[in-house]
């Protein structure tokens, strides 16, 4: 530069947020709450992942694949529920994908307008780090200059990619599979974890012949046999192929996907594959931003290392949500970091100390677990005791027909003193009792303390208020 | 893949079970040949079990607290290559249990625990609110008992607590209260032993109790004169080591004292060595450690033996070895004196002696008032098998060596 004048914009602020996500978002209005000049970057939507192309794109297609789906069984011979619908139902993609990006932009635009609201300004380009407090930002509008006081990362993460089968063309991650112009009529899904599943049953749902390949023995495994039995046993009824301890071994010339069993590599197998979903897992986005400029120490994972406070090694740089190592790639995890270090810069005593965060998988049936599995707790050195009660014995359950996929709630407790230590549960409509499970062991709730709660008749919560009654030995509408 | 199912070994002569004191690895860890697994306690000492392979844990068997008898499978590992046993073998068989259940730490039904319960893990219990204002507040949770069910820790805790003065607390007196609270502590592992060794010594055997003052005057004048030309490295005589080879003169001559008592085959065994046990109090409780073969020491070697094997029980450091085979026992009071004390017999053994701090005292001789340093005598004996003359008789003889404290050497 010339006499030192920089033609460059130049901003300072107190807190820099990197990343719109679930994490990031919510640490900017919360630093804006808190009346901390914030700046936050974000190289696509407000909204990340979790908003744009992830979570909520997700369900929205979840919940319209699975009305399809009981359209056409109302639209069968004698329809169901006494209802009966001339013709099939019939799908236009598009329509559906307009309606869920409807959805997304409503979302987008309500984050943007929260952000305003608490006084955060939003920048759109991308960042890129000089050192730990200085980046510059390239957007639309030029090149632009931040300097901060704190800084708090949250780029969140990116889905992992086959080096012998890269994204591109038919082979997709979960961002493309949610803007499909038109359903595949055979899907091979590579990675039978959570994400695979979601989007697998999706496409069952909406017609697809799907097929799963999962190198584990199982699909699902970090699910417990029990919990994982009835999303296999609708698998089957779906029709989708699942096939275990299986490797993916690349694309052929014509666009089918080759793999093999994990003892057998030399005998290839063909797959038909109109697209080819790659979901086995995420990364950290840890690289194309500067982030070997900062001095900020990651693991041997390529996770940002950090405190109880999500303070990283350099002063004054935050790392929250996916790309922290505490992060556990749960939006909610993400957010609440994010509200808890926007408190800490502003100079409160903060620390991430939660006993228990929920995870929640949408197949169906979905998946819940929130706090200790009865492995777990047992591991840890509680005694333990664990009480299940089926959705088939709820009455609110038989109306939606959610007992139908065979779920139930089982509860974890210590023997001694009846803390409750673990609630896990699986069945259709599941996700929505996550937030009693969570809170009551937030809470440090004893059995008694739920068993003494009325809970609203007719409602599946009652399936967790008798779930909590078996394990103290009585509950009433199991014999 | 095979199972190493690994039994607890023999950890030491007679030896038959141990108490598990403390796990060094869980279930599904990793371990290499030679890390730490397991501490057990023995009537003696604590012993640190080994791993005998690379392999990773399967199974444990026994909390702590639990008694393993020897050659009970302890552990297994999954090992590559074939392991010892079959899947079958490895599953741990039915313990022996012991016919005590209120050793056991009790499980509680229903009922409200008791405040301040906690197990499993340290993480105190309280909301999210609580856990927020504590930290704000500066407030360790870990030192709060909390007043609600399995111990949950309330706001009116915390309010409690800084009221009774925790660190933070503002200053000023704090209002006095009545309180109703009680802390249960598991009597296990080193306080259960001595609990055990007390009873058993104290309901078995028929102890008589016999003071004495002595006049240490002269073995006080010795001790500064050695202590003063005390050759390089020898560390400073205190009155125990000249106790030990007084007793050693006296015990000679008195068998009957230095004896083991088998109640059992009903059968006094006397011992030519003697073997002197020092009752020692460390931060983990009461050991005694062992000065063996003293007849065959100088005051020196005495000194520094003692001083060896007193601070290996200390730092935790003796051997079963150490503190095994006294055949007597001293018990000092030191610094806190005390004017009597009714010392329990160190079972099988049938006497101990208990010894005072030494103080100038007015006594009267030759019709004068005259001040001499004192050192109170408290001795107990199995009436069983030693008559009260004879007891009394060895305090006397040991006294006329103290009191003329160059006979003691010739």
């Amino acid at each position: 530069m010339n006499g030192g004048i920089s033609l460059v914009e130049q901003k300072k602020c107190q807190v820099l947020v990197i990343g719109a996500g679930p994490g990031g978002y919510v640490a900017a209005i919360r630093a804006g709450q808190l009346g901390l000049s914030t700046i936050i970057v974000e190289g696509e939507k407000a909204g990340g992942t979790c908003l744009i192309r992830g979570c909520i794109p997700s369900k929205a297609m979840i919940n319209a694949a699975h009305k399809l789906h009981d359209l056409s069984a109302m639209a069968k011979e004698g329809g169901h529920m006494g209802i009966s619908i001339p013709g099939p139902a019939e799908l236009n993609m598009e329509g559906l994908v307009a309606w869920k990006d409807g959805i997304v932009k409503r979302l987008n635009k309500g984050v943007e307008n929260l952000l305003k609201r608490a006084g955060a300004e939003l920048i759109n380009g991308w960042a890129e780090f000089i050192d730990a407090k200085t980046c510059k930002v390239s957007s639309a509008d030029g090149e632009l200059r931040i300097e901060a006081e704190n800084v708090i990362l949250a780029n969140g993460s990116v889905p992992t990619e086959l080096p012998f089968m890269p994204f591109g063309g038919d082979v997709i991650s979960s961002r493309e599979a949610l803007d499909l112009k038109e359903v595949p009529d055979n899907l091979v899904v590579v990675g039978g974890g959570y994400i695979g599943l979601e989007l697998g049953i999706a496409f069952a749902h909406l017609g697809s012949n799907v097929t799963v390949l999962e190198a584990m023995e199982t699909v699902l495994p970090i699910f417990d046999r029990e919990l994982r039995r009835p999303v296999e046993l609708n698998l089957k009824r779906l029709g989708v192929k699942v096939h275990t301890g299986v490797f993916a071994k690349g694309i052929d010339d014509d666009g089918n996907v080759q793999y093999a069993a994990k003892d057998e590599q030399e005998k290839i197998q063909t797959l038909k594959a109109d697209k080819v979903l790659v979901t086995v897992g995420r990364r950290p986005n840890n690289n194309g931003w500067g982030l070997e400029e900062m001095g900020v120490k990651t693991s041997e994972h390529g996770f940002v290392i950090v405190d109880g406070r999500c303070a990283t090694n350099m002063r004054g740089v935050y790392c929250i949500g996916d790309l922290a190592e505490r992060g556990a790639m749960l939006a909610h995890a993400a957010s609440s970091q994010g509200e808890m270090v926007a408190e800490v810069i502003a100079g409160n005593i903060r620390e991430w100390d939660p006993v228990a965060v929920p995870a929640i998988v949408f197949t169906e049936p979905e998946i819940v677990e929130v706090g200790l599995s009865p492995e777990q707790a047992s591991a840890e050195g509680h005694p333990v005791i664990i009480g299940k009660f089926p959705l088939a014995a709820n009455g609110r359950a038989l109306t939606m027909e959610a007992e139908k996929t065979g779920g139930f709630i089982r509860v974890v407790a210590r023997e001694d003193d009846h803390r409750i230590l673990g609630v896990q549960a699986v069945g259709t409509n599941v996700s929505e009792l996550s937030g009693e499970f969570t809170l009551a062991i937030e809470m440090g709730a004893l059995l008694e303390d739920v068993a003494g709660t009325i809970h609203a008749h007719p409602t599946m919560s009652e399936s967790f208020h008798e779930g909590v009654l078996a394990t103290l030995g009585h509950a009433i509408h199991i014999a | 893949m095979g199972i190493y199912s690994f039994k607890l070994p023999d950890i030491g002569e007679g030896i038959v079970e141990g108490e598990v004191v403390a796990w060094h690895v869980e279930i599904g860890a990793t371990v290499k040949e030679d890390d730490p697994v397991l501490d057990v306690m023995t009537d003696k000492a604590t012993v640190t079990i080994p791993s005998p392979v690379d392999g990773t844990v399967r199974t444990r068997r026994g909390n702590v607290g639990d008694i393993l008898p020897v050659g009970q499978t302890c552990i297994t590992f999954e090992v590559d290559g074939e392991g010892n046993s079959s899947e079958e073998e490895a599953e741990p068989e039915p313990v022996v249990e012991e016919p005590a259940p209120e050793k056991k730490p009790k499980t509680k039904a229903a009922t409200p625990p008791a405040p301040s319960s906690r197990g499993g893990d340290s993480k105190p219990l309280a909301s999210p609110a609580v856990r927020r204002r504590a930290k704000e507040e500066g407030l360790d949770l870990s030192k709060v008992s909390g007043s609600g069910p399995a111990g949950r820790i309330t706001h009116a805790d915390l309010d409690a607590w800084k009221d009774a003065g925790s660190p933070v607390a503002a200053a000023g007196p704090a209002p006095r209260e009545a309180k109703v609270g009680t802390t249960e502590v598991p009597v296990v592992g080193l306080r259960r032993k001595i609990a055990e060794q007390m009873h058993k010594s104290y309901s078995s055997i028929a102890h008589f109790s016999y003071f004495e003052d002595v006049d240490v005057t002269n073995l006080e004048e010795l001790r500064q004169h050695l202590n003063s030309t005390r050759p390089d490295g020898a560390p400073k005589l205190t009155y125990l080591p000249f106790i030990m080879q007084a007793l050693v003169k006296a015990l000679a001559e008195r068998p009957e004292c230095n004896a083991h008592y088998d109640d059992e085959r009903e059968v006094i065994i006397r011992h030519e060595a003697i073997n002197l046990g020092i009752a020692t109090q460390t931060e983990r409780g009461l050991y005694v450690p062992v000065v063996k073969n003293v007849e065959a020491m100088d005051l020196w070697q005495t000194v520094a033996e003692m001083g060896r094997v007193t601070s290996a029980a200390k730092d935790g450091e003796a051997s079963l070895e150490e503190l095994s085979g006294s055949t007597f026992t001293i018990t000092s009071l030191g610094k806190m004196g005390g004017t009597g004390a009714t010392p329990i017999i160190n079972h099988p053994e049938v006497g101990i002696l208990g010894v005072h701090n030494a103080v100038d005292s007015a006594v009267v001789r030759d019709g004068n008032i005259v001040i001499r340093r004192i050192m109170k005598l408290s001795s107990s004996w199995d009436h069983r098998v030693v008559d009260g003359f004879d007891g009394a008789m060895m305090v006397q003889i040991l006294k006329n060596y103290l009191e003329h404290p160059a006979t003691i050497f010739m």
